[in-house]
């Protein structure tokens, strides 16, 4: 007998009686009156930073400021300007000289600060993690108070890959000391608009 | 991978020696504890949440063969290979035909209780094959030759000055610099060459969702990304609990799994896998060990609801004092008392008694698992297995007989206190273990029930 008829043989042997799922009431969860103010005070207590504006154009502005001064920025935002298409084919290599990253989110989640990113809007799955520095950039219609109301909206499995991200990379594992910059992201500022 | 072979409360002596140190694990623990207090009392449904995370899970126990073949046709169409495992041998060796079959060289690990329970990092060095482990903490510990002591913390155990003398050793940091920013710098550095440069990533698996056929790799430091993201080949190890039937019961655990390890709202990256990139390979290895056979056992089946949050282990008052390593096993504290007798009763057989039984354990537990009777039932099983130690044994057998016969009980009553004021050294003295530690209290004049019956004329 195979490892697989093993394994499920016994497991089908041992199993308990069949029980019920339980339905989950949106009701019984938490609400919050402010939803962009909780998202902004959960980010920060996580070390992200936030900053809202009405348009894009000093986002924009901002980009080619550091594009002109020779940085390694990679766009993946259409309003921001041109979107870095060649990166998908890009090394690891290539990738960690990647100074900041312009992301577009799709949902960000209020009781958690975390924000859902497509692989289509990575265009690299490596981008967001081995750049130095991540912006991302979310609609404020597009917070929801937890993650269940997240989980509604998005298709988790639509694409090969998608990640909530929450703050940049973090490690307490030296004494328990906060230390941000772990291998991943060393910020990530969230644009509202 | 177990660091010494001596039982738990031999171990936790050596552990206790160090006074200062023993306190300052206690206080560490207890500050996550704290923490993890914090982030479950800001959320009004904490125990509503808890008891659905407990009735999704015993309801994919109820029907956890049908769930893995779902996940497995759903991921076999997504493009991922499934291997099924037996045991830690056989994990071991899907691994390493992957390894020798692509010609594999560089290794990256993201951090894994299941590769640890299997030995896989011993069992590739012996064949000459050397995996970097890749969280920081995993790291330190696997620069220093020991095992981690902790599922979510593993170097919970080491001082500041200790990782600063090991990356003095092996990265070449500056000697005497404890500053955490600049030894985390150190392995930023280090590792970021390694997951350029690797060929193989090996991670662990949080959740895999039968609904899709993919799963959730949860992680603070984004190591695991860093590695599946620029290897051509990703293998993710997975006990086959961690199995849950739809995405949408992520949102129950992604908000219940952080909150009770370290207190966060959410780990930084929650990263969701579900067909290997253009030109990558993916492999899940599915691993039973032991676990079909604890699913049968209708006392310790709970135990397969774990999520591996280590709440239980920050708020044990025995762990936290008698450090991870003390329980010689890849899964400490009170969650890996309960698995490790169903691995190996023999050599486990200590741990269920490494325990006060107080149910803190039981109280924080996110998915309601009853750690503490579970613990209480093992003792039972490997007292009437034989596999606790003669005085043990005798000890229990002797109290029995004792505690049977009200007669003897009353005269061993008043002789033991007569003794404890006449020949006080009797029992103070090395050869008694109660005195271990403790100060034997004062005997009292007369016992309970004399003075029950003295005054309950009145």
């Amino acid at each position: 007998m195979s490892a697989r008829e093993t394994i499920l043989k016994a497991i089908t042997a041992n199993k308990p009686t069949l029980v019920d799922l339980p339905a989950i009431d949106l009701a019984e969860v938490i609400q919050y009156n402010d939803l962009l103010q909780q998202y902004k005070t959960v980010l920060q207590s996580i070390g992200g930073g936030t900053v809202e504006l009405q348009d894009l154009t000093s986002l924009k502005e901002e980009l080619q400021t550091k594009k002109a001064n020779g940085n390694f920025v990679v766009n993946r935002i259409p309003a921001l300007g041109e979107v870095e298409e060649s990166i998908a084919h890009l090394t690891a290599t290539d990738l960690a000289a990647v100074e900041t990253a312009y992301l577009e989110g799709t949902i960000a989640v209020a009781e958690n600060g975390a924000i859902w990113l497509y692989e289509s809007q990575m265009g690299n799955r490596l981008l967001p993690f081995i750049c130095q520095h991540l912006v991302i950039v979310i609609e404020k219609k597009n917070i929801v108070p937890t993650m269940h109301h997240a989980y509604q909206q998005i298709e988790s499995d639509k694409e090969g890959f998608g990640v909530f991200i929450a703050g940049p990379s973090k490690t307490a594992d030296i004494e328990q000391s906060l230390v941000i910059g772990a291998h991943g992201a060393r910020s990530l500022i969230v644009y509202i608009i | 991978m177990s660091t010494s072979k001596l039982s738990h409360a031999d171990a936790a002596e050596q552990f206790i020696k160090d006074e200062p140190r023993t306190n300052w694990h206690d206080e560490t623990l207890w500050f996550v504890r704290q923490k993890r207090d914090k982030a479950a009392h800001g959320l009004p449904e904490w125990e509503q949440l808890r008891e659905w995370a407990s009735q999704i899970k015993d309801h994919t126990l109820s029907n956890l063969d049908n769930y893995l073949l779902e996940f497995e046709r759903n991921a076999n169409t997504n493009g991922v290979t499934i291997h099924w495992a037996t045991d830690g041998a056989d994990h071991n060796r899907i691994i390493f035909d992957i390894i020798q079959k692509n010609n594999i060289q560089k290794i990256v690990k993201s951090k894994s209780m299941l590769t640890e329970e299997c030995g896989l990092n011993e069992f590739l060095h012996a064949k000459g094959i050397e995996t970097v482990d890749t969280d920081l903490g995993e790291r330190i510990v696997q620069l220093r030759h020991e095992a981690p002591s902790h599922i979510v913390l593993p170097a919970i155990h080491l001082k500041k000055q200790d990782v600063s003398d090991t990356f003095h050793e092996h990265l070449h940091t500056e000697k005497g610099n404890n500053d955490p920013q600049y030894l985390t710098e150190a392995a930023r550095q280090h590792l970021r060459e390694k997951f350029i440069e690797s060929e193989l990533a090996i991670t662990g698996v949080n959740f895999a969702i039968a609904e899709t056929g993919g799963f959730v790799v949860c992680t603070n430091e984004g190591n695991a990304d860093m590695g599946a993201h620029a290897a051509k080949i990703h293998i993710a190890c997975m006990g086959f609990e961690k199995m849950i039937p739809k995405a949408e019961h992520l949102s129950v655990f992604l908000r219940l799994l952080a909150r009770s390890a370290t207190g966060q709202p959410i780990t930084t990256y929650s990263s969701h896998f579900h067909k290997p990139r253009e030109g990558q390979e993916m492999h899940i290895v599915i691993v039973d060990n032991g676990r079909s056979r604890q699913l049968g056992r209708a006392d310790f089946r709970n135990s397969l609801k774990c999520i591996r949050c280590a709440a239980c282990f920050n708020t044990c008052p025995v762990y936290r004092r008698s450090g991870g390593h003390s329980y010689h096993t890849a899964v400490a504290g009170p969650i890996g008392s309960i698995l490790n007798p169903n691995i190996d009763m023999r050599a486990n057989a200590d741990l269920p008694f490494a325990s006060t039984l107080c149910g803190s354990c039981s109280n924080v537990c996110p998915v309601k698992i009853d750690i503490h009777d579970q613990l209480w039932k093992w003792r039972q099983v490997l007292v009437s297995e034989g596999f606790v130690d003669t005085t043990k044994k005798v000890g229990l057998k002797g109290m029995a007989f004792v505690l049977a016969r009200p007669g003897l009980y009353r005269f061993a009553g008043k002789a033991g206190r007569a003794m404890m004021r006449m020949f006080p050294w009797l029992l103070n003295n090395k050869l008694n273990p109660w005195y271990k530690q403790r100060e034997m209290p004062a005997p009292p004049k007369e016992s309970f029930r004399d003075w029950y019956i003295k005054n309950k004329q009145q």
